[in-house]
């Protein structure tokens, strides 16, 4: 029997050996972490959003995509998304506005609620640690998404400070 | 097979149009165009800023760490890099060959990413100018586009996808960072469940490979002339065969072929590629220029990929795929198949061969148990060469005493098709920018024939806010007479400056 999707789905993406590139994937790695096993939130990461992470966005109830950004102002932005027929992807990477785009026209229904959350970076060479900017950012960052998955939780849903393990962030 | 077109006799006081970078191709390259005053072409040339800092990344670390590392540097195909790294070290430590079971999850793996890069080209970025046109709303040429004009297009394609990415997670361990392969072996089975799993889903898989193939057919008959000649450019033809000659996408020995389809070179070792291909430079671009030595700088070059490997070999092994095979290659009446375009098609025949092997694999006992791990006297150095999506992929390692990795040289696909991009992108200009007014569809053809050959051009960062487009035209003197953008949302809008 297949399980039930998990109701949140917090989703980073970019390539952990590019300098602050690696915000998604360390945000994803450091929330789960944090988050205790039945907190009711999944998270993934990838290199990159695809046309099949589609499938990832079926059955959730709310969505927040984080990635790195060179135009947001420090620490982070966030914005609620909407779908968006725009063709900004490259040949191997999209846009989370045309991914929700995809969705509407591939599952034929609205996607979830997604916002996204977008952390300052500056520079992204191979071989490159994440900058102390950039990691601070990144708890700045964590912190503001602790609340967040608080703030719009149903009832009996733990998600944030109250769903901490004991590790923290 | 001279280059023409490369360098202008006069290049002062020509106008220059840049196309930079590319859209819709990964990295950044930059198309500089040179007109004279009655907008005749006289240079055109395909500038590649390839990050050449990979080897810097992977010396000094042990050798162990190299198949997980590699896969850092593609964020595309990094199961590639992950096996012709884990081939490279097989060598080193004397597993030659790897177990029975080894290879078969390997080659599993390797088939499963073949198959999803293929889908995701074909579906999400060659099918939207295929299916609209080149010349139609930029907006309709996307994923989205087809999406909202062909569901049930889009649907397959996602779920194609979707399936090569499943193969990858039960052979690698996860769906990225996969530690499955290692030096030597593999160091986990394929699930029982997980080939439940997948084998539930095969059949569908091969039945919607088997409609992908029939829709990249049905595109080129509906507009042949156009397929068999949009940036084309004869060329040399690489790629792995196994030793009878079938297509091994895996593994094998390298097979060459002449323009005409002459065999020039078959059977040679893997290990002895550095006696059979040098790499050019040349001082306007960052990439180098592969060539066989056996023909020169000049007449050396060679295209790779699933139009050269399709042509390149002598059969298909899996009975759907070497029927598709056939047909494709009658299309070019008896002539090998040259244009850029032919790509797409063969890379549907690709899907399909992928899938069933993918099918036969799933029901070989191998891969849930048996010995993962060989080993034998150790090696200071080892090549790994294997057929990735888009071409093929060298690998070359030397270790010390001490395990830590001293050189490393790899050839990615790219590289080795960096003159036959140049070329076709002179062809389309020939053709189309001579003489004519510059317009978003005119530039489109362009990246219409680079993107064909599925690029690599740099890997995987692609923070929000980077990717534009950016064309200048400029006057013989030098001033910007017009300048276009591609923005970040896909917006193509004039700025004169």
């Amino acid at each position: 029997m297949k399980l039930a999707p998990a109701p949140v789905l917090v989703f980073g993406w970019g390539n952990a050996s590019r300098g602050d590139d690696a915000l998604g994937p360390l945000f994803v790695e450091r929330l789960r972490a944090a988050l205790a096993a039945d907190a009711g939130v999944e998270c993934l990461d990838d290199y990159q959003l695809q046309p099949e992470h589609v499938l990832d966005l079926v059955g959730r109830r709310r969505v927040l995509f984080v990635d790195a950004s060179i135009d947001a102002a420090a620490p982070f932005e966030t914005m609620v998304l909407e779908a968006a027929r725009d063709a900004s992807f490259s040949s191997h990477a999209m846009t989370p506005r045309a991914l929700l785009q995809a969705y509407r026209d591939v599952q034929h229904e609205e996607p979830p609620p997604c916002t996204l959350l977008a952390i300052r970076g500056e520079r992204f060479e191979l071989g490159q640690a994440p900058g102390e900017a950039a990691l601070a950012s990144l708890a700045d960052a964590l912190r503001w998404a602790l609340a967040w998955l608080d703030e719009s939780a149903v009832p009996g849903e733990r998600y944030g400070a109250a769903g901490l393990t004991q590790a923290g962030v | 097979m001279t280059p023409t077109l490369e360098t202008a006799a006069r290049p002062a006081g020509l106008r220059r149009v840049a196309i930079d970078p590319l859209s819709r191709v990964e990295g950044h390259g930059k198309v500089t165009i040179l007109l004279d005053a009655q907008n005749h072409v006289r240079q055109v040339r395909l500038h590649i800023v390839e990050f050449r800092g990979f080897e810097k990344f992977i010396e000094g670390r042990p050798y162990w760490e190299v198949p997980v590392m590699v896969q850092r540097l593609c964020g595309i195909c990094p199961v590639s890099h992950h096996l012709a790294a884990s081939k490279a070290m097989d060598r080193v430590v004397g597993a030659t060959p790897v177990t029975p079971s080894a290879d078969k999850i390997r080659r599993l793996m390797h088939y499963g990413q073949v198959m999803q890069s293929n889908a995701l080209h074909f579906f999400h970025l060659a099918a939207p100018d295929l299916l609209f046109g080149f010349d139609s709303d930029l907006n309709r040429r996307n994923i989205v586009g087809v999406a909202a004009a062909h569901p049930e297009i889009a649907k397959k394609g996602v779920l194609l996808r979707k399936f090569g990415q499943e193969v990858i997670r039960a052979t690698a361990g996860k769906r990225i960072h996969g530690t499955g392969s290692v030096p030597g072996g593999m160091n986990k089975h394929v699930s029982a469940e997980d080939r439940a799993l997948l084998q539930r889903d095969v059949a569908q898989m091969k039945a919607w490979a088997r409609d992908a193939v029939a829709i990249a057919r049905a595109l080129h008959a509906q507009n042949p002339a156009l397929y068999d000649s949009l940036g084309r450019a004869d060329a040399n033809m690489l790629s792995l065969v196994r030793a009878d000659g079938a297509l091994d996408l895996y593994d094998g020995v390298i097979r060459a072929r002449d323009a005409a389809g002459r065999i020039l070179f078959d059977g040679a070792s893997d290990q002895g590629y550095l006696d059979l291909i040098e790499e050019e430079v040349k001082p306007w671009s960052y990439m180098k220029f592969p060539f066989l030595k056996s023909r020169g700088r000049e007449a050396g070059w060679y295209r790779v990929g699933p139009l050269a490997r399709l042509q390149n070999c002598d059969f298909i092994p899996t009975e759907l795929a070497e029927a598709a095979r056939r047909e494709f290659v009658a299309s070019g009446g008896g002539a090998p198949i040259h244009a850029p375009l032919g790509y797409h098609w063969a890379r549907m025949v690709e899907v399909l061969h992928c899938v069933e092997v993918i099918e036969q694999l799933l029901d070989d006992p191998d891969i849930l148990s048996g010995e993962l791990m060989a080993g034998g006297p150790r090696r200071r150095s080892g090549v790994g060469v294997i057929e990735a999506p888009r071409g093929t992929l060298i690998h070359h390692y030397e270790v010390g005493d001490d395990d830590l990795v001293t050189m490393c040289n790899l050839i990615v696909s790219t590289t080795h098709n960096n003159q036959a991009m140049n070329e076709a992108v002179r062809s389309v200009a020939r053709e189309y920018l001579d003489g004519h007014e510059l317009t978003e569809g005119l530039l489109n053809h362009i990246e219409v024939a680079i993107r064909a050959y599925d690029p690599c051009l740099s890997c995987a960062t692609h923070a929000l806010g980077q990717m534009p487009l950016d064309v200048t035209l400029q006057g013989p003197g030098g001033e910007v007479i017009d300048r276009v953008l591609r923005e970040g949302p896909g917006r193509f809008v004039h700025r004169l400056t």
